[in-house]
């Protein structure tokens, strides 16, 4: 609870103390101060009122004795913290922008995303990407150096640029959710799940971007597929494919949450990649049952897919529904066009493919996608 | 205002006069869009790399100084001091420095905003940004 809240918070302290800083570490070093007074203040006293603003005070005091304690004050910075009036709007959008720069190799925006976004620890990182915590510290502290010698802006990016560096952000957080979904065993014993935080950014996003139709696509498609978890695996942590699953144990709610969130999205008229595979994720999580799923539509949404984003694991996922509809012998003589059969991968199983898809990007194959694909 | 310099890697090659005189268009037309908007600070085209000559000094200061014909050590006529596989060697590969504009801009988006419009970076080049040291102390 009280972690809950100074992890939540903290995270919108950091974002508002690096906008007026301009500086990562002295905004990191000033909230991890204020953090261990708000500890030791709260459980003592209790939690104020509003614990936010009262971080954001200790925090901006903090970090103006780490400025004064400099040889060399820094002016600017020094007048930033002054003049702020708390209770301003949201920072963190800002802070996502920049974490998710492209200039920034894809680890290090997921790191960073984690470390400054998210709150995670750099070895809650390390665990949960089995990597020794000294890779994650370096490669956070290589990119926080980027960041501030090439100058890249802490900012909302213009109009013009918005969609693509969008689309960036979302990526991140989709891979960030898509890494905890395969995660490996060894990263069970950690305090964070990288599916839930992927699940609390995408809500972040949808937050801070109202109006953003596939940030809510995001969100959709990540509940939805988060629905299934308790039926991924069976016993021995094998890969249980959606239709042989045990529906009674989907997280009904969540299914639920996702066809709402969707429904949102779609009202906006501007349908992309992550609102259509919500769709059909959301299809499948509607029928009551295997033999019940309605095929039709799905053949129609992975045609849309297809159309636009041209993926294997897209081709051979429409070849399924496609198989569904129109009977194999229509659907068979497209598998070849992939090499699907070559390869010794028959239909039906799309997961295999897509797990093997997913491995190749990861290329950190875990037990359970071996033993899925050594099946 | 920082700085940042745009390294033109290309490939060289033989180019007609045509060719060179739509080269030379190119970038005529982007300098002046940049000098324009007050961004160029500088930048120089270089000769051919087979005018260049690299200078090593072995066995630290004031040792002795070898030369080799190229833009890499051991290139051409040196000594090659490490054989590696194609792929790993820059020597092997025909992309080189071809020049370089400094650009003034207030950050890296801007930065790489005008990078793109550098006609080796849509004419099968690429351009590598970096910041120039001395720019955070402003």
């Amino acid at each position: 609870m009280l972690e809950d809240i100074l992890r939540d918070e903290g995270g919108r302290v950091l974002a508002t103390l690096i906008r007026l800083t301009g500086d990562i570490d002295l905004a990191e070093e000033a909230l991890q101060d204020a953090l261990v007074a708000a500890l030791q203040s709260w459980t003592r006293e209790g939690i104020p009122q509003n614990p936010g603003a009262w971080l954001t005070t200790v925090a901006r005091n903090r970090a103006l004795d780490h400025l004064r304690r400099e040889a060399k004050r820094r002016q600017k910075e020094t007048e930033a913290l002054l003049s702020f009036v708390p209770g301003h709007g949201d920072d963190r959008l800002q802070l996502i922008f920049t974490c998710c720069h492209p200039a920034l190799s894809l680890e290090a925006r997921v790191a960073l995303t984690l470390r400054l976004v998210a709150g995670l620890t750099t070895a809650d990182i390390g665990r949960l990407f089995l990597q020794p915590e000294t890779t994650v510290a370096q490669r956070i502290t290589r990119a926080k150096k980027k960041i501030s010698v090439a100058r890249i802006p802490y900012r909302i990016p213009s109009d013009h640029e918005l969609p693509d560096r969008m689309r960036g952000v979302l990526a991140v957080v989709y891979l960030i959710f898509t890494s905890g979904h395969h995660a490996h065993e060894g990263s069970l014993d950690s305090r964070f799940d990288l599916a839930e935080e992927g699940v609390r950014l995408g809500r972040m996003l949808v937050a801070l971007m109202p109006d953003d139709a596939e940030a809510h696509g995001l969100l959709a498609l990540m509940l939805s597929t988060h629905a299934r978890r308790r039926a991924r695996l069976d016993a021995h942590g094998n890969q249980v494919l959606t239709a042989h699953q045990d529906r009674s144990i989907w997280d009904l709610e969540a299914a639920a949450e996702a066809s709402r969130l969707l429904e949102r999205a779609l009202r906006r008229r501007r349908a992309g990649p992550y609102q259509i595979q919500a769709a059909i994720s959301c299809l499948h999580s509607l029928a009551p049952c295997d033999v019940e799923i309605d095929w039709p539509p799905i053949l129609a949404l992975y045609d849309l897919l297809s159309s636009r984003h041209p993926t294997p694991v897209v081709a051979v996922n429409r070849a399924v529904a496609l198989s569904k509809v129109a009977g194999p012998e229509v659907a068979l003589p497209l598998s070849s066009a992939f090499g699907a059969s070559k390869s010794g991968i028959s239909f039906g199983q799309p997961e295999r493919i897509s797990c093997a898809s997913l491995l190749a990007r990861k290329k950190l194959p875990t037990p359970t996608d071996r033993r899925l694909l050594s099946r | 205002m920082p700085v940042y310099a745009a390294l033109i890697y290309a490939e060289e090659g033989e180019a007609t006069p045509e060719e060179w005189a739509a080269i030379m268009a190119d970038h005529n037309e982007f300098s002046e869009r940049a000098g324009a908007a007050g961004v160029v600070a500088g930048g120089e085209a270089l000769q051919d790399s087979n005018t260049a000559t690299t200078v090593h000094v072995q066995g630290g200061k004031g040792g002795e100084v070898i030369h080799t014909d190229g833009p890499f050590l051991g290139g051409r006529g040196g000594q090659k001091l490490e054989r590696r596989t194609p792929a790993e060697d820059p020597a092997e590969t025909k992309e080189v420095l071809g020049g370089f504009y400094l650009l003034k801009c207030q950050d890296l988006d801007e930065a790489l905003s005008w990078a793109a419009q550098i006609p080796e970076a849509w004419n099968g080049g690429r351009i590598e940004v970096r910041p120039c040291i001395g720019f955070t102390q402003e």
